[in-house]
């Protein structure tokens, strides 16, 4: 039997704010463990939570992005567990009412527009980490992140392909980095997505049983763990079983997930509203002046890109999925506005395929690559005008890539500028028709092709300096009048 | 008369008029303490140190004159609930037996900055959840009108200090009875503000929606200036409230004329010991006396109180001692294998009975399938109970009732039948569940000499009003200034 998949995504975003959710603790990485604790976010006895009023406003931005409906009463809940990097045992987040509900994302997906709506967006405090040392048998806790604000966004079961979930995640991380509450950055786990996937036979519209993955800390893990579930699930039926709901984890080495607790083992949280926080109230007011100051977002650029610099479809969605990107786009052009296709065609080709290669946006930010967007502005410029080839202009990318040089500097100091001095291209294939002078006369004979291997001797002698069509004017030129 | 013998005005009066240095008080109670405790086990931790050292600061303030902080050289006691900074905070329970906060309370910070000298940390029931101090890690505090007795919990040792006079006043906690119990139990004035009035940061929690911080002390003028230190907005504590304090001292002796006293008729029930039932009504003629006007009136849902308490508090407290696992602080069990048995080992060797039994309550009531038939039903008795004082308000302006059905009872009655220990409580629970503010005063005495308190309910906020009828009453009657026989 066929099957349908049926797939809601769990997404958990660390909010850039300065300091924790509910203390005064830096939120900044890589700090030497438990330095950024106090007695609040460490959990001592008779510590009270203090509510830091930018996770809201954090929370409202996401929330107004995503159309999301606005709560005008929310309430903190205790959310109880044992775990060692969990310092009080529960862990503050929001339950029967959560800051915002009833929202969505639009995708766009092979030229396809869909809405996959969001149930809810909630605000809560992040846990530690448990580091496991490998050179004895302790487990060590380092607090640095608990109390870190996080952003829980559900989303409705509204997907139906691993594509479709990559693109709604995509599309997310793309709007929370747009209005600047989160850097997206899924290995290092700013962003964390879990799976819900459940299938059912295509046709039906009942929901099947569905199973919650875990551990996805990629957009590559996301996809293929759903891919990997579908298929699972699917085999399970069609072989006579049936799905139990259970929390699987995915594993990235051997590509499979493993079930890691049943429904009967699942925890009882005991959920029960915070008496040590008061009731949220957020004033239409506060609404309002959040909903004025949203910058604009990924969908409206792409189309603005489209309209605007007659961008294809493809390459105002590439460049417009990151903030960074599509700002460095937009500066490139600023520099340069003769031509923005072939300006996007470096960007993608050339910067985001090296800043891959060498995993150069750490952070998510193009800052890592060293030429600021004015250079490649120039160079493009000394490509139209003439003063170095395409061939060269790769040459010349390359080094400003490891130099960061402007593109005129490398030109100049190593002399890549073309040849374009007639007299001194003369001179050049003089030399070469010189010293080929049986070729000459074969080609006079007839055979043209030999003109490509003229040429290639001229630019071997010039190192690919010569300006191509004047090179190919004066072969011509002299090949048929110069009767020597 | 002995140094320690003076209240905090008479005190402060004499040291203000350099005709008493703060070293001499401080080194009277610490002698007292010296002499008495060994009988009545008020301190789990004398600083006798630091104690002198504030003193000999406070005394250069007095030498110096010009404006000095409200409590300049008057030597405290401060529930061990309450953590002081560098000093050793316990709670009562064995998990915290060495625990050493790194930082003040605000209620802490407010004592010392109005130059309070803090001799030490009073015993009280293992996390506040008692009502004779005998739910104590380390051992009972005494009554000391009769050794034989418990002198009511959880805030037990607090009152022992203030009624033993081991300290000029105290500070303690109240969640469902904790402050005027054992005040009731002693013979001293002690008094539970509104919810909201006093900063909970920095107080070990037992029951959030509940737990407040106040005063014990040997008048009606001192509780005044115990509560005019501790009292006010505390940002850190997104529950205090910021609303202004007024100036308790200085409507204190407005008196009482014009003043409606409820008389809730729930209040006075069959089964409570006819001494108190007098001595309450003796109270409220008196009242009558100086100018008040009784008024019957009626809270329904009084017997519900204390049910939906101990959903309420139970929950709560399943949840705030969850961070006793052994992992950052606190005691952990030796020799465990892994995280589970670490932590069951650490809490079961860790907490005592009380505790635990509160800590299975409030999980059960809060676990899935459970929650709305206990959790969410007691929520609305909670609701409709507030209702219940807030219409009552409309016909008066305080309501008097008794603070406990008996006397103080003997050490080991009750320990049996947790039951019969949580009616103790039955008429101070439902101020905690309304988050009014309750004092108790003295009112007389029983058969054997044991002290009786009358409860006196306010409006929110409405501690000034209660200060002004006890006050009042003082003037009138004698009861407060008895002293056990120590």
């Amino acid at each position: 039997m066929e099957y349908e998949a049926v797939i809601g995504l769990e997404v958990h975003a660390q909010l850039l704010t300065e300091s924790k959710i509910f203390c005064g603790c830096s939120t900044k990485f890589g700090a030497a463990p438990n330095h950024n604790t106090c007695p609040v976010c460490t959990g001592l006895p008779g510590v009270l939570p203090v509510l830091n009023r930018r996770v809201v406003e954090f929370a409202l931005r996401a929330a107004l992005a995503t159309h999301c409906h606005i709560a005008a009463a929310s309430r903190w809940a205790r959310k109880n567990y044992f775990y060692p990097d969990l310092p009080k045992g529960y862990q503050i987040s929001m339950y029967e009412l959560p800051i915002a509900q009833h929202g969505y994302v639009t995708l766009k997906l092979n030229g396809h527009s869909k809405r996959v709506g969001l149930t809810r967006i909630h605000m809560e405090e992040d846990a530690g980490k448990n580091i496991h040392d490998a050179h004895s048998d302790a487990s060590l806790v380092d607090l640095n992140r608990a109390g870190v604000p996080l952003l829980e966004i559900v989303s409705e079961p509204d997907m139906r392909t691993p594509e479709e979930a990559g693109e709604y995640l995509r599309s997310l991380r793309a709007i929370l980095q747009y209005i600047e509450v989160c850097d997206g950055n899924m290995e290092e786990g700013s962003l964390r997505c879990d799976a819900n996937v459940s299938v059912r036979p295509q046709g039906s519209t009942a929901l099947g049983t569905k199973v919650e993955t875990k551990n996805l800390n990629s957009f590559r893990a996301v996809e293929k763990a759903i891919q990997y579930e579908i298929q699972r699930q699917s085999e399970t039926l069609n072989a006579g079983g049936r799905i139990v709901q259970e929390t699987r984890l995915w594993d990235a080495d051997r590509e499979v997930t493993r079930s890691m607790r049943s429904k009967e083992q699942a925890h009882d949280y005991r959920y029960f509203s915070d008496p040590d926080l008061l009731p949220l109230t957020v004033a239409q007011e506060w609404i309002d002046t959040v909903q004025a100051s949203l910058p604009e977002l990924p969908a409206e650029r792409r189309e603005r890109f489209m309209q605007k610099y007659n961008l294809p479809s493809y390459d105002a969605e590439v460049l417009t999925t990151r903030k960074d990107v599509a700002e460095y786009y937009e500066a490139a052009v600023h520099a340069y506005p003769s031509d923005p296709k072939i300006l996007s065609n470096w960007i993608m080709d050339g910067v985001l395929r090296v800043i891959k290669d060498e995993k150069l946006d750490t952070g998510l930010k193009i800052t890592k690559w060293p030429c600021p967007p004015e250079q490649l502005g120039a160079l493009v410029r000394l490509i139209d005008e003439g003063k170095i080839s395409g061939k060269i202009a790769k040459t010349v990318f390359d080094e400003m890539h490891h130099s960061g040089k402007a593109p005129e500097t490398i030109v100049t100091e190593q002399g890549l500028t073309q040849v374009r001095d007639e007299g001194a291209l003369a001179v050049q294939i003089d030399q070469v028709l010189a010293a080929n002078p049986e070729k000459v006369v074969e080609y006079r004979a007839g055979r043209d092709k030999l003109l490509q291997f003229f040429v290639g001797q001229v630019m071997k002698a010039t190192q690919g300096k010569a300006n191509p069509q004047m090179l190919n004017e004066l072969l011509r030129k002299k090949l048929s009048t110069d009767h020597q | 008369m002995a140094l320690y013998n003076l209240t905090i005005h008479e005190a402060s009066d004499l040291l203000r008029k350099r005709q008493l240095s703060a070293q001499e008080l401080t080194r009277s109670v610490l002698e007292r303490i010296r002499t008495t405790d060994a009988q009545v086990h008020s301190y789990l931790t004398v600083c006798e140190t630091e104690a002198l050292q504030q003193a000999e600061t406070a005394d250069r303030s007095l030498a110096t004159g010009g404006p000095l902080p409200l409590l300049c050289g008057i030597p405290v006691a401060v529930k061990d609930v309450i953590l002081t900074k560098g000093l050793r905070s316990t709670a009562g329970s064995q998990i915290l037996a060495h625990f050493v906060p790194p930082y003040d309370a605000t209620v802490t910070c407010r004592l010392r900055e109005a130059g309070a000298i803090i001799v030490g940390k009073v015993n009280c029931d293992e996390f506040a959840m008692g009502s004779s101090t005998e739910n104590s890690a380390f051992l009972p505090s005494r009554n000391p009108w009769d050794l034989s007795r418990v002198p009511g919990g959880s805030s037990g040792g607090s009152a022992t200090a203030v009624a033993a006079e081991q300290a000029l006043a105290a500070l303690g906690t109240d969640t469902g009875g904790s402050i005027r119990l054992p005040s009731s139990f002693c013979g001293v004035v002690g008094l539970k503000p509104t919810y909201g009035r006093v900063s909970r940061f920095g107080v070990v929690a037992y029951a959030s929606s509940l737990d407040q911080v106040g005063p014990f002390a040997k008048d009606a003028q001192d509780c005044a200036l115990m509560l005019q230190a501790i009292a006010g907005h505390d940002p850190r504590d997104s529950t205090s409230v910021n609303t202004s304090v007024p100036d308790y001292q200085a409507s204190l002796t407005q008196g009482v004329r014009g003043l409606r006293i409820g008389i809730p008729k729930e209040y006075f029930v069959e089964g409570m010991q006819p001494a108190v039932e007098v001595a309450v009504q003796q109270a409220v003629a008196e009242f009558a006396a100086l100018g008040a006007r009784p008024v019957p009136i009626s809270l329904p849902h009084t017997e519900y109180a204390i049910a939906a308490y101990y959903i309420i508090a139970t929950a709560e407290a399943s949840s705030n001692l969850a961070r006793y696992d052994g992992m950052k602080y606190g005691y952990r069990a030796p020799q465990t294998e892994g995280l589970g048995e670490t932590y069951r080992r650490t809490r079961a060797q860790g907490f005592g009975s009380e505790v635990k039994r509160r800590i299975m309550l409030g999980t059960y009531v809060l676990s899935a399938g459970y929650y709305e038939a206990y959790y969410l039903k007691a929520q609305k008795v909670r609701t409709l109970i507030r209702q219940d004082f807030l219409k009552a308000f409309e016909a008066c302006d305080v309501i008097a009732t008794p603070v406990a059905p008996t006397t103080a009872f003997r050490l080991g009655e009750k320990t049996a039948d947790p039951l019969t220990m949580y009616l103790s409580d039955i008429f101070t629970i439902a101020v905690n569940l309304a988050g009014l503010p309750g004092l108790s005063i003295p009112c007389g005495f029983d058969e054997n000499h044991l002290p009786i308190g009358a409860q006196l309910i306010g409006r929110p906020f409405g501690e000034e009003v209660l200060l002004q009828a006890a006050y009042a009453y003082e003037q009138a009657t004698p009861w407060h200034l008895r002293k056990p026989p120590l």
